[in-house]
């Protein structure tokens, strides 16, 4: 079939991160960062809209499902999948990666972002709680881990004899 | 030290950002905010000393200046930090003017200032505890914190020690 192509043109490789999205309880949107070229290029208030959207569908997911139910979790397309991870305190971390991608777990990656957060944004006595996130350390610490991931997923695709992650 | 007395990175952090935040609701720029940071760790410089004197050695106290700095940056420093400073240095611009070198300050460790604060560095509370300790041991100095940044991360802290007293 085509293989599958980013917003910028070029063929998505054997997996990437494309986007992270950080809801507050509120539903509305405090953090959001571009992981991979391919992700879409919307403006800030399309991410906005799609956080408040995504809150109000996760809150509805709970309400119409038979049982007692958590909310999104997991959600796969043919092209992506998203993984949603609510904490006990209402925050949800929003990860979306294309569908190639297999290792690692999308949910493994969020709690680590999670331990980031709890890290390099609670820690920091300049962010005041729900409002958004403007921490470069967390910025930067996201994009090393990610891109740590990238790398390492390419080094898998097309070579016979990889020794393993370093 | 033994390992009953270590207390978690995480709980320290916390300690520092609720305290940074308690001066920031009191204060109105980012220089008081470093003076009453430097004040702070004053108070807490001169307390450690005497306990890592009388814990370590017995309550002996050094005489000259370089083996109180290396007291300082290597012992005081691992009860402190649970780690010794990089390095401790001489200038060689000024006989009273000495350098301790940390690569990651516990007060800087977790900290992303805003563009409202860029001049604010948090390891001047840590500047302040070196003064306390210094003046403790009867060797009154100005002690600064510097960061050294490459590429607009910081790469490493510098204490500069300004000794007051030449003897």
């Amino acid at each position: 079939g085509n293989p599958a192509r980013g917003h910028d043109g070029a063929v998505m490789g054997s997996g990437q991160f494309l986007q992270l999205l950080i809801i507050n309880k509120a539903g509305g949107l405090i953090y959001n960062q571009n992981l991979s070229p391919g992700a879409p290029q919307l403006g800030s208030n399309d991410w906005l809209r799609i956080g408040s959207t995504f809150h109000s569908l996760y809150a509805i997911m709970m309400q119409i499902a038979p049982e007692a139910s958590k909310g999104i979790q997991k959600l796969e397309t043919e092209t992506f999948k998203l993984e949603c991870f609510q904490t006990l305190t209402g925050l949800k971390f929003v990860l979306t990666a294309s569908a190639g991608l297999v290792q690692p777990t999308l949910e493994a990656v969020i709690r680590q972002i999670y331990e980031l957060y709890a890290d390099y944004v609670l820690k920091n006595p300049f962010y005041e709680l729900d409002m958004p996130i403007r921490c470069e350390l967390f910025t930067k610490h996201v994009t090393s881990l990610i891109d740590s991931y990238h790398a390492s997923s390419s080094s898998y695709s097309g070579s016979k004899n990889v020794a393993g992650r370093s | 030290m033994d390992a009953h007395r270590q207390v978690s990175a995480a709980a320290c952090a916390y300690l520092v950002s609720e305290m940074i935040q308690h001066f920031m609701a009191r204060i109105r720029t980012a220089a008081d905010l470093e003076i009453t940071l430097h004040r702070t760790g004053q108070c807490v410089g001169a307390k450690v000393y005497e306990l890592v004197s009388a814990r370590e050695k017995s309550g002996r106290r050094e005489s000259g200046i370089v083996e109180v700095l290396q007291f300082i940056s290597i012992t005081c420093w691992k009860c402190l930090f649970g780690k010794v400073a990089d390095s401790l240095e001489r200038s060689t611009d000024s006989e009273t003017e000495f350098m301790i070198h940390d690569a990651r300050p516990m007060t800087n460790r977790f900290i992303s200032l805003p563009p409202s604060l860029g001049q604010l560095n948090c390891a001047s509370y840590i500047a302040g505890i070196v003064a306390g300790m210094l003046a403790c041991a009867q060797f009154p100095a100005n002690v600064t914190a510097h960061s050294i940044t490459a590429n607009g991360d910081c790469v490493r802290t510098v204490f500069l020690v300004d000794v007051i007293d030449a003897h």
